[in-house]
């Protein structure tokens, strides 16, 4: 009987599952270039807001601690949005008449709250707790970045569970004094790792394992 | 609601057919239709491919990107709010007409959850189901919005000036055809304000109408102290439910029962004599069911044997249980209680009241309640409806309440309502009353406006608004005021201005500002009348109520019982989901309600669950299913008031039958001479009595008092529990170093008031699935309060037990979920994580205990705007095809522990109480560390009585039960 594959069959075969092969792969590779880009996860590219509000301009140039608006990130799970009348209390001295501050303005008039959008923005089932993190030494730019130099604001971080747990696993890798939590500036020392130690045991973070459990952040 | 004539067309397809029918003592199907087999039309490879493009579609549903949401900051943020951190004020609801204190949580500015105010003595931190769900009626979205006229929408402005119209001719003649119809009034001010528009138009009269009051004890009220009593009796009496004053008596009742060691163990010793079983029957030591009319004969014999000089009726039924209730009594002067129900005749009361003297009871256990002093120019109701016909009132202020639903029958109500020049309704729902009125004025809610409001031992507190009202509101203030006096202040000032009297005190503001924070006044002098009248009237008329020769026996005659629903009370509730959707002790019925009937009388009748009968009372006729219920009185039938509503919302619209129909003003709440004629139609009753059913194991533990003292370890048969070690889990993986967390309750003080379910729904956002998703076994509750019956049929013995999530150390859910959406933690928690959750249901299948829930369609999908707004923020929404179950309120644990880790302590026992253990009257249910030697959790896991359910399947629950003790007579 004769041959019924041709010699050749044997090379179009492995044409074909190397093909099949680079497909998947390619496939993959698209996938996770897709998942990690800024159009999925929106790091560093800022919304649309009422106002184009500068952190740059405000922390750096003028100074203002984070705490003057964000007054509740001591106390509460939310760091707090200002309300118009914190934002006046400098501009009704100041840039009074800035068209750009029409809406600010406008807002105190009429009492109807501006609506900014969010820039970080965790899914519903996931409850995170702005005070305890910054009693426990963890700096706002580890999550924010350098909201200081930032003129118009962007997510710095992707907000994957995955990164979260980075540090929930290992917490010597970002934890910095306390006095440097409000600190955009901070560089980690080089001996980091031992210095989070000593942090770690100084503020009595729960290193067992319980801050890796699904109950750490979902309920 | 009247029932179709085919038993088909009420049961929808895969109802449990016949599973209705069948009577107690149980059902043999352990599953529901279409459990084991498929019943669908769909055929299975149709199913299949379904199933097939289900699966596909839902993956590209990952596909979508996390939309855009708001941050929307104040304008002016007011300081004491952060924002992310709950508040809680002071404030007080109404509960049969007298006030019961409150702490209401609000996130910015909503009212999120009820909860008991521990400072104030009828609430001592408890509620009822009925405070509970209170909140759920403030968003509803079927509330009265707007002033109405005949169907057309008009301004408050409108009404006012129809109002003032109204009113000016009649000031000619002193307002001698002005009448103000309302509901119990015990505010304060509110009552002031009465006695100012009764003075100004002396010839109007003030009427109130309560279809569940409290008429037959208007003898004088009376308080009594459970934590002084050894034995008590009751005589048909709801004390720890439907009292005024129920929190409070559940609590002391309670405590004279709780037993930890065998050492010093006592137990008060209750008797009961009841028609129809009530949450307090169920925790009598010695119940017995006598029909109502035999209740006074009764106690008549108890009295005689007592020594007062009463006629005694032999009455050899019960010798047993009247001979050790004389033995009990005698042995404890000065120690007992002898309480009788709103429902019995006024010759009781003065019965039970000379009995509690005769035992020396008067000043011990026993005092007289603080009458509250109303204002004169009252009038009977049955006298006003009299005048309504004669068409003598030309206006008419109908304040709360519904009349034309639930007015005796006989009263024709409705026609003398309709006779009325004018007629004006406020309330907070439109119901049948606003219907046929010519004003609809809406209502603000409680906690939408200010007042105040006295509970029954007198307490008085301020009834403070947490929100601005929802809608187009009035409260009751503004419409007295308005009729006093043309144009109405608002309540705040109404209220102020009779607190502060016309003399303002220097330090009235830091004495008001106190009261609102405590929510009991203390230094303030209430608004007092002028002139006050008899402190109390009788609501229907002056003449005695004819109730015949109840000497006379006729065991063979029928008797009508009417009696307040548990859940819906008189309707008021009716559109309340909560309340619905709770099951109705004993019977488990829920969206329903049915005629009452012993299972003698079932067995003589031929009567199944479910059987629509025709009953006959005077003459006027009524259709219901009924219901066998163990431990019903042989002759007696209870139709339970409330349902059957007309003009309502959306949730209680055709629920049940409505009993009012064949209540009349000579049988407020029981007589003879009903007759029940089968028809042969059915009704489609929905109980959860056998849902999640684990009985047929040694689930219960139970036991008398003197059996526990002779042998103490007898609950907890360690013969029965395998060898801890002997698990396939590795022990070292969770070593419990930091907290363990557990939880204990105790059987033996749990009165079945349900709370628990309705406070656990408030604050972990659980849906309603009405009643056909109910039908197939899939309501959501995460703690059932089962109901068990043990002994015979007509006298059972009836034990509740609360089943929350046990949290097994050794969790057979956590060892089959696919892709490890429930978990164990490092405190010992079993975690449900909805978003891994698959909805492969392998959780629940292997859970012994059957305490999960699963979401099969999307319950929270269609909420109003007004709904969301009562979701609490610390909780996770669960969506469609998630399974979920008591997590011990961990949004709780969390906030203890953050609050813990920023003031750098550990978490302080008690600092943590899950929702279920907070509202629970009688403190049965107990959270805490287990790692904590000296917690009052572990001094309950030390006792005697601690048992596991299931111990002997290993799986090393940390919900513990203490057993159930009855402390019977020798």
């Amino acid at each position: 009987m004769a041959q019924l594959f041709p010699k050749s069959a044997n090379v179009h075969a492995r044409v074909l599952i190397a093909g099949i092969l680079v497909l998947a792969c390619g496939a993959g590779w698209a996938a996770s270039i897709i998942y990690w880009s800024p159009y999925t996860t929106e790091v560093d590219v800022p919304l649309q807001q009422p106002i184009p509000f500068s952190h740059k301009h405000h922390v750096t140039d003028d100074g203002i601690d984070c705490r003057y608006c964000h007054t509740s990130v001591e106390k509460s799970s939310f760091a707090g949005i200002p309300s118009t009348e914190t934002c006046m209390t400098c501009h009704s001295q100041i840039w009074t008449d800035a068209p750009m501050l029409a809406s600010v303005r406008d807002s105190l008039a009429t009492g109807k709250p501006l609506k900014w959008t969010r820039v970080n923005d965790l899914p519903d089932y996931v409850y995170f707790n702005h005070s305890v993190h910054v009693s426990k030494g963890i700096g706002c730019s580890e999550c924010h970045g350098r909201v200081d130099q930032m003129p118009l604001t962007s997510k710095a971080q992707t907000l994957y569970m995955r990164w979260c747990l980075d540090c929930h696993e290992a917490p010597q890798k970002y934890i910095r004094p306390r006095d440097k939590v409000f600190d955009a500036a901070w560089q980690q020392p080089p001996d980091q790792l031992e210095q989070g130690q000593t942090l770690i045991r100084q503020y009595h973070v729960d290193t067992s394992g319980r801050l890796t459990n699904c109950s750490a952040c979902h309920r | 609601m009247s029932y179709p004539a085919s038993n088909g067309r009420t049961q929808p397809p895969g109802a449990p057919d016949g599973s209705a029918s069948r009577p107690y003592p149980r059902e043999t199907d352990e599953f529901a239709s279409g459990a084991s087999e498929w019943s669908d039309d769909l055929s299975r490879r149709e199913f299949l491919r379904l199933a097939g493009a289900t699966l596909a579609l839902a993956g590209l549903n990952s596909c979508t990107k996390q939309p855009l949401e708001e941050i929307v900051p104040y304008v002016k943020q007011p300081e004491i709010v952060i924002p992310g951190k709950p508040l809680r004020f002071a404030t007080a609801t109404q509960f049969a007409g007298f006030g019961q204190g409150l702490l209401v949580t609000a996130y910015e500015g909503r009212p999120t959850k009820i909860e008991g105010n521990p400072t104030h003595p009828s609430s001592l931190g408890a509620t009822t189901v009925w405070a509970q769900a209170d909140v759920l009626d403030l968003y509803d979205p079927d509330r009265a919005q707007t002033v109405t006229t005949g169907g057309a929408i008009k301004t408050v402005g409108d009404f006012w000036d129809a109002l003032n119209l109204a009113i000016e001719p009649l000031k000619q003649n002193g307002g001698a055809a002005l009448r103000i119809l309302s509901e119990p009034v015990s505010s304060p001010t509110l009552l002031a304000q009465l006695d100012h528009v009764l003075q100004t138009f002396p010839a109007a009269r003030w009427c109130i109408w309560d279809p569940l009051n409290r008429d037959n004890t208007s003898s004088g009220e009376v308080i009594y102290d459970f934590s002084k009593a050894k034995v008590v009796v009751a005589f048909d009496s709801d004390f720890l439910y439907q009292h005024p004053y129920a929190l409070r008596y559940a609590r002391d009742f309670a405590n004279r029962r709780r037993v930890i060691e065998a050492d010093g163990a006592r137990m008060n010793r209750f008797y009961a004599a009841e028609p129809t079983p009530t949450i307090t029957g169920s925790n009598a030591d010695h119940r017995i069911a006598v029909t109502a009319r035999d209740v006074l004969p009764l106690a008549q014999t108890i009295g005689a044997e007592l020594g007062i000089g009463v006629a005694a009726s032999r009455n050899v039924e019960n010798a047993d249980w009247i001979a050790a209730v004389v033995r009990d009594l005698n042995a404890s002067p000065g120690e007992s209680v002898v309480i009788a129900g709103e429902t019995q005749p006024p010759e009781l009361h003065s019965l039970v009241a000379q009995m509690n003297a005769m035992l020396g009871n008067t000043d011990q256990t026993v005092s007289a309640a603080p009458a509250l002093s109303l204002p004169g120019n009252q009038i009977a109701f049955g006298d006003l409806v009299e005048e309504m016909h004669r068409g003598a009132v030309e206006l008419l202020v109908v304040l709360g309440g519904n009349p034309l639903y639930d007015a005796p029958a006989d009263f024709n109500f409705a026609d003398a309502f309709n006779k009325v020049k004018l007629r004006v309704h406020h309330s907070v729902f439109f119901n049948e009353t606003s219907r046929h009125s010519h004003w609809h004025v809406p209502a603000t809610h409680f906690l939408e406006s200010w007042s105040d409001t006295r509970a029954f031992d007198g307490s008085i507190s301020i009834v403070q608004p947490l929100i601005e009202p929802m809608y187009v509101g009035v409260s009751a203030h503004e419409i007295l005021e308005s009729i006093a006096s043309r144009s109405p202040r608002s309540a705040y000032e109404i209220l102020r201005s009779h607190w502060s009297g016309p003399q303002l005190l220097s330090d009235f503001e830091s004495k008001w500002r106190r009261a609102l924070s405590d929510g009991v006044v203390t230094e303030l002098q209430p608004p007092s009348l002028t002139a006050s009248g008899e402190s109390t009237a009788p609501t229907l008329s002056a003449s005695p109520l004819e109730k015949g020769d109840r000497s006379e026996v006729r065991g063979s005659q029928l008797e009508v019982l009417f009696r307040p629903d548990v859940s819906v009370r008189d309707g008021r509730y009716a559109n309340n989901g909560w309340l619905q959707e709770l099951p109705r002790r004993f019977s488990s019925l829920t969206w329903d309600n049915a005629a009452l009937i012993s299972s003698e009388l079932a067995k003589s009748a031929g009567l199944n669950n479910g059987d629509i009968v025709e009953l006959t009372f005077h003459d006027r006729k009524l259709r219901a299913p009924v219901w066998i219920q163990p431990g019903q009185a042989k002759s007696s039938i209870t139709l339970p008031l409330g349902y059957g509503r007309e003009i309502v919302g959306r949730v209680g619209r055709n629920v049940g039958f409505n009993a009012y129909a064949l209540r009349t003003s000579d049988a407020l709440w029981f007589a003879d001479g009903l007759t029940i004629q089968k028809t042969g139609d059915r009704h489609w009753l929905v109980s959860t009595q056998h849902h999640h059913d684990v009985t047929g194991r040694g689930i219960l533990h139970d036991g008398i008092l003197t059996e526990f003292l002779a042998d103490p370890h007898y609950a907890q048969k360690p013969e029965e529990l395998p060898p801890l070690d002997y698990t396939l889990y590795d022990p070292s993986e969770y070593p419990y170093k930091g907290y363990k967390w557990g939880m204990v309750v105790d059987l033996n003080v749990c009165i079945g008031c349900h709370a628990c379910t309705i406070a656990c729904q408030a604050e972990n956002n659980i849906p309603v699935v009405g009643k056909q998703q109910v039908g197939v076994h899939r309501e959501m509750h995460w703690i059932r309060v089962s109901t068990f019956y043990s002994g015979t049929e007509e006298n059972p013995r009836i034990t509740h037990q609360p089943v929350p999530c046990m949290h097994c150390e050794n969790a057979p859910c956590e060892l089959v979920c696919p892709v490890a959406a429930t978990a164990h933690d490092d405190e010992g928690l079993n975690l449900q994580i909805y978003n891994r959750c698959v909805g492969t249901r392998y959780c629940s299948n292997n859970c012994p205990y059957k305490v999960r829930r699963f979401n099969f369609l999307e319950y929270n999908g269609q909420l109003s705007p007004s709904e969301k707004l009562l979701k609490n923020p610390d909780v996770t929404v669960r969506s469609r095809g998630v399974m979920e179950k008591c997590t011990y309120c961990i949004q709780r644990i969390n906030a203890a522990r953050i609050t813990a880790e920023l003031e750098h302590r550990k978490i302080r026992d008690g600092e943590i109480v899950p929702a279920c253990a907070q509202v629970c009257p009688v403190e049965a249910i107990t959270f805490g560390d287990m790692n904590d030697s000296r917690s009052r959790l572990m001094r309950l896991k030390r006792s005697p009585l601690n048992y596991w359910m299931l111990g002997e399947l290993n799986t090393q629950p940390r919900t513990s039960y203490l057993a159930k003790l009855r402390n019977m007579k020798s």
